[in-house]
């Protein structure tokens, strides 16, 4: 005989579980609603006027700005990522996890994580911009990303560092190599795919600034050729057009650029995601 | 190379003694020579005039952000249930990469995007400009969605699946169970994840800054237009000298205290976590 069971219910969890459903659609259907929207609209603006070498107030190019977008990015993960990659493996590998300094270490590194964009911003301004006489430079805005990234890169690096089993060390230690040549032949090569979560999600955040950018790097439209230039990421770039309130078209096109990046990103880090679970 | 090492672990602690130092070295002296509670409790932010009150600067942090807290907590929490107990592998495979997508979007996209779609319809609506306060908790709501689901969705997976089965098992509904069982042992959790959106949208600019309106006012109705302390900063620093300039800096360690208050019962709740975690073991 088939056992029957009816599944059970009374009013108040129908209506509970008719407004979880609508949550989830709600939060599907912004997102679908944003990415569509500014696709619909930004994708048809995308003329090739906007993808000349220079940037005029005529063309108001955005090649320059992804330009100085790479370059930012480049070089702001130049500094983060050794700084970052060697701060946790002093965390995971050299430290005991009671000492004082590790329990500063943490706190220092939760504070960074929790400072609002514009907090680093204006600190850059008056750190780099003003009392180091630079200026607005790509120099600032790279100093400014990299500690605000920074954190980023410790944690992921550390939780990746962590997942590396013991007895890795041990069967190295084991053989006879140093501390050193562990880290570095085994450990870090095993974490690999947690660290590059790690600089995915980096290059995420330096991709989308604006605010800690405005007054570091400035707004120079042009490409920086040198550390001293100013120079605007395509964010930056975007508000610049909208807040001269005459580019809206262009406005459309710049987000659409920006969106694709940003799911690109997003793809690369749930492919590397996949490949983490698999090991 | 443990030196090495160790001086590179320092560096954090270096940025944030650095950032600590600029700020209170310019922003407490001018604290003091506007008065702390001139400048705190002020109700008059006129520069020209030498009037720094930033009241309801704070005033409209704290709105905005508990806008952006009714709207986005609950449709977080609850998109979160729908992940951990009624969605399908299938769909899970296409929801979980839409929500961080979401959290993948540039603050400024969010911006143009309310200033395109939100802010119209906000102006039929109302008979205002639709830059208001309205206006900006519906996009912090949206920004901080995907803070919450995955905090929450993560809390509620970590907890004890016996509790569902269990309450399952003594006849309560599916929802019951969740809700009346499951929730109470992932509450730290959860509360956590509504503390970092707190902190995610008392922080945020570029978004708010383009559809707050920035008026230095008390909001008079939800459509109002207002300013928070970041647009205060962002908008001003522009062409601000002298003890204006200075006056941004007070915004902004103002704004390091709420966040360090944030910060500060974020550990505090991860803290019991953890010893209530030992305690059950």
């Amino acid at each position: 005989m088939k056992l029957k069971i009816k599944p059970l219910s009374n009013p108040i969890s129908k209506i509970v579980k008719v407004l979880i459903y609508v949550a989830a659609v709600i939060t599907v259907a912004m997102l679908l609603f944003i990415v569509g929207y500014i696709l619909i609209r930004g994708v048809p603006n995308l003329t090739p006027s906007l993808f000349q070498w220079e940037y005029t107030t005529k063309n108001v190019s955005m090649l320059p700005a992804i330009i100085n977008t790479v370059e930012i990015t480049v070089l702001t993960l130049l500094i983060a990522v050794p700084l970052g990659v060697f701060a946790a493996i002093y965390l995971v590998e050299y430290s005991r996890q009671s000492s004082l300094i590790v329990k500063l270490i943490r706190v220092t590194t939760e504070t960074l994580t929790g400072i609002p964009s514009i907090v680093y911003g204006l600190f850059g301004y008056f750190a780099f911009v003003l009392a180091l006489g630079w200026g607005y430079s790509l120099a600032a805005g790279i100093i400014t990303l990299a500690i605000m990234v920074l954190p980023v890169i410790v944690r992921t690096t550390e939780e990746a560092l962590l997942a590396v089993p013991v007895s890795y060390r041990e069967g190295s230690f084991g053989l006879g190599a140093g501390r050193l040549r562990t880290i570095f032949k085994l450990i870090v090569p095993s974490a690999m795919p947690g660290i590059l979560s790690g600089v995915i999600l980096a290059i995420g955040r330096i991709v989308g600034e604006t605010a800690a950018l405005i007054y570091t790097s400035g707004t120079g439209s042009q490409t920086a050729v040198s550390l001293t230039d100013s120079a605007r990421t395509l964010s930056v770039h975007m508000y610049c057009l909208l807040s001269e309130g005459l580019y809206t078209n262009q406005a459309y096109a710049t987000a659409v650029v920006l969106l694709v990046v940003v799911i690109g990103i997003n793809a690369a880090s749930s492919a590397l995601a996949k490949r983490i679970s698999k090991i | 190379m443990k030196v090495v090492f160790l001086l590179c672990a320092l560096c954090s602690v270096a940025a944030v003694a650095a950032i600590c130092i600029f700020l209170f070295a310019r922003g407490v002296p001018a604290i003091a020579e506007i008065g702390p509670l001139k400048f705190i409790f002020g109700t008059k932010w006129k520069p020209t005039q030498q009037l720094f009150g930033i009241l309801p600067m704070i005033v409209g942090s704290i709105y905005v952000t508990a806008g952006a807290m009714v709207i986005g907590a609950p449709i977080g929490i609850l998109t979160a249930v729908f992940l951990y107990k009624y969605c399908p592998v299938k769909v899970y495979r296409f929801v979980k990469p839409a929500v961080n997508l979401l959290a993948g979007i540039p603050s400024i996209v969010y911006g143009f995007f309310a200033l395109v779609v939100i802010v119209p319809i906000m102006q039929i609506l109302s008979d205002t400009s639709g830059k208001g306060m309205l206006t900006a908790s519906i996009v912090l709501g949206l920004m901080i969605l995907p803070t919450i689901i995955s905090t929450t969705e993560s809390a509620l997976k970590s907890a004890d699946i016996s509790y569902f089965e269990g309450s399952l098992a003594l006849g309560a509904t599916k929802e019951r169970s969740i809700f009346a069982s499951v929730f109470p042992a992932a509450r730290s959790g959860i509360l956590s994840g509504i503390i970092l959106g707190v902190g995610r949208a008392i922080g945020e600019t570029m978004a708010v800054v383009m559809i707050i309106g920035n008026q230095t006012v008390f909001p008079k109705t939800i459509f109002s237009g207002i300013r928070t302390m970041t647009a205060n900063i962002v908008l001003e620093m522009a062409y601000a000298e002298g003890l204006h300039l200075d006056a941004l800096i007070a915004t902004a360690v103002v704004l390091f205290v709420f966040i360090m208050i944030i910060n500060l019962s974020f550990s505090c709740i991860k803290g019991n976590e953890m010893k209530q975690g030992v305690k059950n073991k």
